[in-house]
């Protein structure tokens, strides 16, 4: 079959490599039908996440319809239209059972490498590192998917792939990014980052009743997109990011913050950008936390503080006197998707929200590695890619 | 095939950023001994402060997205050491050989520098019009229209706000 495949910094590869085979009695085989890249497979492309091999298989936003069915998996069957979250999870753990899905205990292989990298194990992820397991991604003709009587989302019959694909990921990140701000009616919300999560945030924001959603991106596509959503916009390249959220919020700043840009902030005109990239670049530090920075000072005191955006590893000069001072709530880690799934699944089909909106490229999985490139200089108003293999 | 080319410029423009660390970190730490071998004894203030900018130069390129005015800033350096070199090249000089010998290199480097910097210019795409996204709204009515429409969520009690902090996130 044909697979995008991680081959080192900046060069990913359509090759040709063997069909997956079912290894577990629960796996199912699923013939990939849409996929998409993720701002997080930048992360990989840009080589600032450790632990890939070259040869990797990438990608973790896919669906497709089952063609293989393990022995023990009585919630699949074959011909069943399905998307896959991108967080691996058993269902049996004392984390899945909490609703914690993306801090499974077992579905992670490789589980003693992430012990050591972050004293305690997440889940297994599709295609993001042997860090999370090693698992063969989605941006492929076919994926084995593991735990697959637990996770799938199955799809209600004459809903397109357009319209669901995005419950695999960032449609429950932006949501679950919004969720746990706990939105009251008198709040202003920031969000940092119009991207695809950051647009869904805004989305999200808007839809739990928030006063006034702010967002924050220098991309002019995307920043057009914010407000067709909803949203007031700064373009941080023009204005201060500062002064326009104290005009804003009379002062007092925004209540609730979101950070959908993670490791890979493109300040370019401060001071702590500036250091961080000449950190970064000796490796003395993995990731650009701008952003978190700045959200600590500007979020009104009693605040809170969200972060779906993407960290690795050590970061450095967080300004932890403003964030104790002001006793702000931090709430972070990769998406607990299937809490999510039904839920947002009815509001796509009550037409509450239709994800379809982010999407600007569609190509075949041929292009893939010349469109990482295109998402990652966000060329040609390029906000969201799906590939069809 | 040119996204193939813009890869190997920015390895190329990779390999020099480390190359210029190097030397800089090289003139910083030995400019006595590197300004006696070229015979411009006296010179090593200077020798340290284009230790200083071969390392500022090498960090840039490295770290930037785009690395391209990094590289031409390493042509304008190495302009510079040319000049410098070419003012010890005189008759009298001991160590004239070895000043050849240097200027023929940073020549050579020169050639290297500004066939990287030019492949990455090649190698830049524009971006393009800007794109109407005015229409992509993503709800079925205007967002003054749709907002609150999810109220209806219970918001799990692990992602409410605590208790004692409610009234302040809360209050008109």
């Amino acid at each position: 079959m044909r697979a995008l495949c991680w081959h080192g910094k900046q060069d990913i590869r359509c090759d040709t490599v063997p069909d997956p085979k079912i290894e577990d009695p629960r796996d199912a085989i699923v013939r990939v039908t849409s996929c998409a890249i993720c701002g997080s497979d930048l992360h990989l492309y840009d080589g600032f996440i450790p632990g890939m091999k070259s040869g990797d298989i990438i990608g973790h936003e896919f669906m497709g319809e089952v063609v293989e069915v393990g022995s023990g998996n009585r919630k699949l069957k074959v011909g069943d239209r399905v998307v896959v979250p991108f967080t691996i999870c058993c269902g049996e753990c004392e984390q899945c059972r909490r609703g914690y899905y993306s801090v499974c205990e077992r579905s992670n292989r490789n589980r003693s490498l992430a012990d050591k990298a972050f004293g305690h194990s997440p889940a297994g992820l599709f295609g993001y590192t042997h860090l999370t397991g090693g698992y063969p991604g989605g941006q492929a003709e076919y994926v084995r998917v593991p735990y697959a009587d637990v996770a799938p989302v199955k799809v209600p019959d004459g809903m397109t792939d357009e319209q669901v694909l995005f419950l695999g990921d960032i449609l429950p990140t932006g949501w679950q990014a919004a969720v746990q701000c706990d939105i009251q009616p008198t709040d202003t919300v920031a969000i940092w980052g119009a991207g695809p999560v950051g647009q869904f945030a805004i989305r999200s924001a808007i839809l739990l009743g928030a006063k006034q959603v702010i967002a924050i991106d220098r991309v002019p596509e995307r920043l057009d997109m914010a407000r067709a959503g909803g949203a007031i916009t700064i373009n941080f390249a023009k204005e201060s990011v500062l002064e326009r959220l104290k005009d804003l919020t009379d002062g007092k700043g925004p209540e609730k913050c979101i950070d959908a840009v993670g490791m890979e902030a493109h300040a370019t005109s401060t001071l702590d950008a500036m250091y961080d990239r000449a950190k970064q670049a000796v490796m003395a530090e993995t990731d650009r936390p701008h952003v978190l920075r700045e959200m600590m000072y500007v979020c009104r005191p009693a605040g809170t503080l969200s972060v779906p955006g993407v960290y690795a590893g050590l970061d450095d000069k967080i300004p932890m006197g403003a964030f104790m001072n002001k006793g702000l709530t931090m709430r972070t880690g990769q998406t607990h998707v299937n809490r999510w799934t039904d839920d947002l699944l009815r509001r796509i089909q009550e037409g509450q929200i239709d994800p379809s909106f982010v999407i600007t490229h569609t190509v075949g999985l041929e292009d893939g590695p010349a469109m990482y490139k295109t998402f990652r200089d966000k060329q040609d108003g390029c906000v969201k890619v799906v590939l069809k293999p | 095939m040119a996204y193939a080319k813009h890869g190997s410029a920015d390895s190329m423009a990779r390999g020099l950023g480390w190359f210029s660390i190097a030397l800089g970190l090289a003139e910083l730490a030995m400019p006595r001994t590197l300004t006696r071998s070229l015979g411009m004894q006296g010179r090593e203030r200077l020798m340290s402060a284009y230790g200083l900018r071969e390392v500022a130069t090498g960090i840039g390129i490295l770290s930037a997205r785009d690395p391209t005015p990094w590289v031409w800033g390493r042509v304008a350096g190495d302009a510079l050491d040319l000049g410098t070199l070419a003012t010890a090249l005189d008759g009298g000089n001991p160590r004239r050989d070895n000043v050849g010998f240097a200027f023929a290199a940073v020549l050579g480097v020169t050639a290297l520098d500004v066939i990287c910097a030019t492949a990455l210019g090649m190698g830049q795409r524009r971006r393009g019009p800007v794109r109407d996204y005015s229409d992509r709204r993503g709800m079925p009515r205007p967002p003054a229209q749709m907002r609150g429409a999810a109220r209806d969520l219970d918001v799990p009690e692990d992602m409410r706000t605590p208790a004692p902090l409610r009234p302040y996130t809360s209050a008109a």
